[in-house]
Formats: C-alpha cells, structure tokens, sequence
C-alpha cells in the first residue's frame, strides 16, 4: 500500500554558535518521542520494553534547556550530524543558509538482486539562517530571542506527535530490524538518517556531495 | 461477535493506567520546578516497575499529595486533576504561574486496544509532558529560585481554577489520549506577563550572603493563608513521615504480543513490596502552627543538606570561587554573571529552623543546580535529581527511593535590591519593566554620584582596576586587597595601593565647592563695576603697550 511520509518543517534564525545547540535541541526532542525501550523478544510472540530514562540539557549560548533520552550513544551520533552540518555551514561556499533532516524510514526486503527498499514515514526538516550580530547587546538579545523561538519549535513539534498519525506497526523479532533501530544499548529509536544541504551563495541548493563535485571539475 | 463494550479485565487495565499516569504527570510537573536538573537512566532490561517505559522517579511525598488529592477518584467529566505551581516571594507575597490540568472528556473511542495502543499513547504524552514542562516561563523561573523566592506547588482535584492566572494567559496542550471511556487531555494554562519580566533582574542582584534565615521563622504568614501543622518535627527518629506505601505496590509488567493483535497478551502483577520509609537526613525544628486547614493546600518543607560544592563546577560555566577566601571575607562581592546568575551563598550557618508551609515547597534550593546526588551521598540514596554529567545515581530498585530533603533557602533582602522592589508593592520586583528602556534601571545606569565629589576624585575612581570600589553610593564591590602590580616607588616611602588608599578620599578643592565658588563670582560679579572704571581710566597705557606688541 502507498505509504505517505508526512513532511515537517521547522525554521530558525540564530548566530553561528548557536547552530550545534539549537539543532541538538530540535532533533533530540523529536527522537525522545521516536525513541522506546529495548524490545526483549519471548515465547508466544511476545515482548516487554526496556526503560527509557532523560536527562535536562542547559544551552550555553542560548536561554534555553530541554529535555533527551538518556543514552551517550544516541547523543554521539547526533552531535556527529549536527558537527557536520554546522562545519558545512561555516564553509567557504556557505552564505549561512542550509537545513538538516531528520528522516524516519521503514526497510522493505526485496529479493534479490534488488537492494533493500527505505521507505520513509516521517520527515523533519529544519532550516537554518545564520545571523551575524554587531555587539554584545544584540548577542544578549539574541540569546533570548533564540531561546523563545525554540520554546515555540518544541510546542509544534509535540503537537505533531499528538496527532497519533501513522506509525510503523510493532513488528515481529525478525523484523524488528526493519522498524527500529536496534544497535543501540540502551534505547531504540526507530529507523533514521540524517542529511544536510547547504544553500550556496548563489541561492540554489547544493547537496555536500554535488559541490565537492563540481568543485573537483573546476580545479582540474 | 466481537464484544463492543469493555471488558471487565480492560476496564480495570484502564483504570489502573489512568490512575498511574496521574501520578506520573504530578511527578513529572512538580519534578520539572523543583530548580534542579533531572535526569535518569536508561535501562534495556525491564525492571518491571517502570510505569509507561519511562523512567520517572517517584518523590514520596508528591504521590502523597496527589493520592490525598485524588482521594481514590480518577479523572473523569468535570472531575480534573489540576496542579497548581506558584511562586512566593520572600516578602510573603504569592502568585500562580500555572495550572496543569488532566481532564476527561466525552470523546470515547471505543476501537482502540487498551492494553496496547493507549499505554503507548500515555507513554508518548508523559515524553511531551517532560518536553514542554521546560518551555513554559515558569521553568526558567523555577530554575532560578532559591533568593527572592521559591515555586510551590498544590494539587486538587475537580473544577480547573483559572482566575489566578491573570489577565491574558496563555494555553499550551501537551496532548489527548482517547480511550473506550473518554478522551484524557493534558495541558497547561501559564500567565503571560511574568513573560516580559527579565530574569536578568535576578541575575544582577548579588547573592545573599550571611545568615540564611528561614524566611517562615521571620515573617507570620498573611492572615489570607491558612497554616497547617507540618509533618516533620525535630528529634522524632526518622522513621517513616509517610505510611509506606498503604498496601501493596502495583507494578506494572507489560508483555506485548506482535502476532494479530487479538492475542494480546498483558499482565499485571500485584507485588508486595516493603518500601523504606523516606530518610529525613536532618534535624529541623519545626514549630507547630496552628490549627489545621481544611483547605486544599497541604503542608511540608523540604529540606537539604547543602550539597558539598565542587561537584558539578564544571557544569556551571563560571569558576566556583566560594571556597576562596575573598569572597568568605567580603561576601557582598559580586562574582561575575554566571550560568544562572549569581554564584549562590554558602551558608555560613545551617539554616535555623523551619516552619510549615501550607503548600509544598519544590525545592527551595539555592537558586543554582547543584544537584543533590554528589559522589558522597550514601550508596542506597538515589536521589531526585542526579548529576548533571548525565551519570545517575545507581538505579537500585525504584521503590527503595529515599528522598532527600532539602531546607528552605529564604534569604534576607539582597543588598544591592533594584529599586522597586523597596517599594512596598507586592510583587513590586515583578512590575512589568519597559525592556528597551534601561535607562531608568539602577542596576544598568547607577545613579551619578553626588555632587560634592570632586571631578578628580570621581576620574580617578572611574580610572580604578577590576575590584576597586566605583566610589560613589553603588557599592557593587568592596576593594579587598589591592596589590598593584610595579608599585614600589623609589622616591615615596610608601607603595602605589598604599598611596591609593590613603588618597583615595581627598578633601574637596576648595575653589571647587559650589558654596566658595558661588561666593567667589557673586564677589566678582560686585567689584566688575570697579575695576572697568580703573581700567577705563588706564586706557592709554594699555594702548601703548599694544603697540609694542605690534
């Protein structure tokens, strides 16, 4: 059946430094709803869930604090995304626009010879516009403001959890790999990946991989 | 035929979840005002207690209140469960910030699987509860009391008060859940015009330094406020406050089944468990006083013991000077800005005391997170709140959860107090500030100084180093020690910090003084008349002398 993947976009204005933060803090709300215990799968087609624990996290440059799943392995790999995606912004060919997604897929097994199938089912982008500020008022200014706007992301984005709209159904121990996320240790957030694009300044969108293209052509 | 009504077994699963999720969400709530950073740990293995997969500590004392509140209802159709959080200042004035409310409407939704679908919806809208608990302005509030105030909490249960909440409020909904017997909604109206407050404010007040007293020993409640005698009472052996756990624990270990869902399988399993009593880890003296209040609003105090510093300094972002001793000897110093603004005192004396308050206090802790599960708590103690490092204290068991108690932080008035807040207006430091216009707060421009200094005194002042006192009435900083650097002076027998000190006040100029100067023009301005005569009469020679200067 023709599964559609409900698409979110979320935009924010902030300075350079708070780029790492402020995405941490979206995608990090967004996975604690994503995210259940360990399955532990037993006799009779039964399972019991793990415990999901959280942790408050305070933003150093921004007024804000929020909420994550307590687990160094999911922070780890978010911070890698989002460290990259704030180095692609700072970048020479960056005009300080870009976004990063957070995208939620289910795998679909083929048969061979055709590869795996991802099929998302839940996409969040979020748009990034890096402000360079004057003097320390508008830096102070701007933590706060920074801070009220993410207030208002978090609302939003519990709001679309609220809505109790499609969510993969639980599945059976072997396919259990096809929904969630299973490597971690102690939690499991389903299925995800994580790209960026980077606005050049030409305006047009430039996936990382294009511009290193191109890039590559030029210099020959 | 596929039975369309409830059956007895889901009906009671039903009840029993809602019940529970009650009580998770006042956890949940008042834990996010309690001033400190929560955080718990994951586990892969079920510990079969976990209500909704979360790991949510339970405060024996709020499930007191809310099971009290509850008084063995559920929510139902204009029965709601609401949780009340105010703030009250030091001076005794109280205002609600927010109410969270729990409610159940009509809306059933008779298809959806009990034990399945609605213990997962639940879970999902615990997870938004943690999230928006701290993107409403009472977090940052609350994150930041322990000086000029504190958050309290209340929790009752019926009809959702609003009017305390002021004019314009706003409300957030953190979720719905239907169910077969109605749809539970959670959401929270919050006053908005504390939203234009600057916490700066706070921040810029230095910490109160000195004798912590409790401000309920100090000040008598308004007579508005019911007293109510508190459980806590000195020297009594610190055996259960609370009845342990009434009868049994109710444990939750859910089983899912993948297969069709019809073959749902679920348990609940009853257990026994022997909970600890709460250990009350200090001695307070707790005066009795008065009758009790058949009001709502029940009593307590939390009470710590001061967490030993150095733990979780590197979260703070500032360096804790504490310890040093410039800031024992002059303790109205201001450290610099902070995380969360103002370094917090020491007390230099255990809090003397404490008096029941009639609503229950979150915890009053010192206005800076430092958290209570330091490395040198007890091995059985798990705390409520761990450190901030993300390394939680070891989860043992979670029914053996022993609270720490905390004392109250009330402090006296702060030193440099913002003007407005000596007025005597409640909640007169909360005034709505014209943001833009700084221009009339003292903290931003301090008052000129007076005019009786001369203008040498004030630039050398203004010229001082880091630490030197400004001169003038503000007196932001006391000058410890000044040991200027290269200040050894062949010539004068003394060095520059002497020399600065003992000219640090010199006598006014006396042609400066507005008195001798306005003498001295009045007396200029009479004899003007004279001396153009003279003049005039010398006119000549003046002209020669011009020309030879030709």
């Amino acid at each position: 059946p023709a599964m559609n993947c409900r698409a979110e976009v979320l935009e924010v204005s902030v300075e350079a430094r708070q780029v790492e933060e402020a995405m941490l803090a979206v995608l990090h709300t967004v996975l604690l709803h994503r995210s259940t215990g360990k399955f532990h799968y037993k006799k009779e087609g039964t399972y019991s869930i793990g415990t999901v624990g959280t942790q408050d996290v305070d933003c150093d440059f921004i007024d804000f604090a929020y909420v994550r799943v307590s687990s160094e392995e999911l922070d780890r790999a978010l911070r890698k995304a989002v460290g990259e995606f704030k180095d692609a912004l700072r970048g020479s060919g960056s005009d300080g626009m870009g976004q990063i997604s957070l995208e939620f897929y289910q795998k679909k097994k083929s048969r061979w010879p055709f590869s795996d199938e991802c099929i998302p089912w839940e996409l969040w982008t979020i748009k990034v516009n890096v402000v360079n500020l004057a003097n320390e008022q508008e830096r102070q200014i701007c933590r706060e403001k920074v801070g009220e706007k993410l207030c208002e992301k978090i609302i939003n984005i519990v709001e679309v959890m609220n809505r109790h709209e499609y969510l993969p159904k639980m599945p059976t121990q072997s396919e259990v790999d096809n929904v969630f996320d299973t490597s971690l240790k102690d939690v499991q957030p389903y299925l995800y990946k994580i790209s960026y694009q980077i606005t050049d300044s030409l305006g047009t969108s430039v996936t990382t991989t294009m511009r290193r293209l191109i890039k590559d052509t030029l210099a020959l | 035929a596929m039975d369309t009504d409830l059956s007895s077994q889901d009906r009671k699963d039903l009840d029993k979840f809602i019940k529970f999720f009650a009580l998770k969400t006042v956890q949940v709530i008042v834990q996010a005002r309690l001033g400190e950073k929560i955080c718990t740990r994951s586990s892969s293995s079920p510990t079969g207690s976990d209500w909704f997969n979360l790991a949510i500590k339970d405060i024996p004392e709020v499930t007191h209140e809310a099971k009290k509140a509850l008084a063995g209802q559920l929510p139902a159709v204009g029965r709601s469960m609401c949780v009340e959080i105010s703030l009250k200042t030091s001076e005794g004035d109280s205002m609600e910030l927010e109410i969270w409310c729990l409610e159940m409407n009509e809306k059933c939704d008779k298809e959806i699987k009990v034990s399945y679908t609605v213990y997962n919806r639940l879970s999902l809208l615990l997870k938004s509860l943690l999230a928006i608990t701290r993107v409403t302005p009472a977090y940052r509030l609350s994150r930041k009391q322990g000086h000029e105030y504190v958050i309290l909490y209340r929790i009752y249960f019926g009809e959702v008060q609003l009017s305390g909440l002021g004019e314009g409020f706003q409300t957030v909904r953190v979720g719905t859940v239907g169910t077969p017997v109605g749809t539970i909604t959670l959401s929270c109206a919050y006053r908005i015009n504390l939203a234009f407050m600057s916490t700066r404010q706070f921040e810029r007040t230095p910490p109160i330094m000195g004798i912590i007293i409790d401000h309920f020993v100090d000040r008598p409640y308004p007579s508005s406020s019911p007293m109510h005698p508190c459980n806590y009472r000195a020297g009594e052996d610190n055996s259960a406050v609370y009845p342990s756990v009434e009868d049994s624990q109710e444990v939750c270990t859910t089983s899912f089944s993948t297969s069709p869902p019809s073959q749902c399988v679920f348990t609940v399993t009853k257990a026994h468990f022997q909970t600890p009593p709460p250990l009350v880890t200090d001695t307070l003296k707790v005066p009795v006083m008065g009758p009790a209040f058949s009001h709502q609003l029940s009593s307590s105090r939390l009470s710590y013991q001061p967490a030993a510093l150095g733990v979780g300094s590197a979260d703070m972002g500032y360096p804790l000077l504490l310890a040093g001793g410039l800031n024992a000897a002059h303790p109205h110093q201001l450290i610099g800005p902070g995380k969360e603004g103002g370094v917090p005192p020491i007390p230099n004396q255990p809090a003397h005391g404490t008096q029941a308050d009639q609503e229950r206090i979150c915890t009053p802790l010192d206005g800076v997170h430092y958290s209570a599960a330091t490395p040198s708590s007890s091995e059985d103690t798990e705390t409520v709140s761990n450190s901030s490092e993300g390394k939680c204290g070891s989860p043992h068991d979670l029914l053996e959860t022993i609270f720490i108690r905390k004392v109250g932080a009330f402090v006296n008035k702060p030193i440099n107090q913002v003007t407005m807040a000596n007025l005597d207006i409640p909640f007169a430091m909360f005034a709505p500030k014209n943001v833009g216009l700084e221009d009339n707060d003292p903290m931003v421009n301090p008052p000129d100084s007076p005019e009786t200094e001369s203008p040498l005194q004030g630039s050398l002042h203004s010229e001082g180093s880091s630490g030197s006192s400004t001169g003038n009435t503000h007196d932001d900083f006391v000058m410890v020690d000044f040991k200027p650097a290269f200040s050894k002076d062949d010539i004068l027998p003394m060095d520059l910090g002497t020399f600065y000190r003992e000219f640090q006040n010199p006598p006014q100029l006396s042609s400066l003084s507005i008195d001798i100067g306005a003498q001295s023009m009045a007396e200029d301005l009479d004899s003007l008349p004279e001396k153009l005569a003279v003049h005039e009469k010398n006119v000549k020679e003046f002209d020669a002398f011009v020309e030879t200067l030709q």
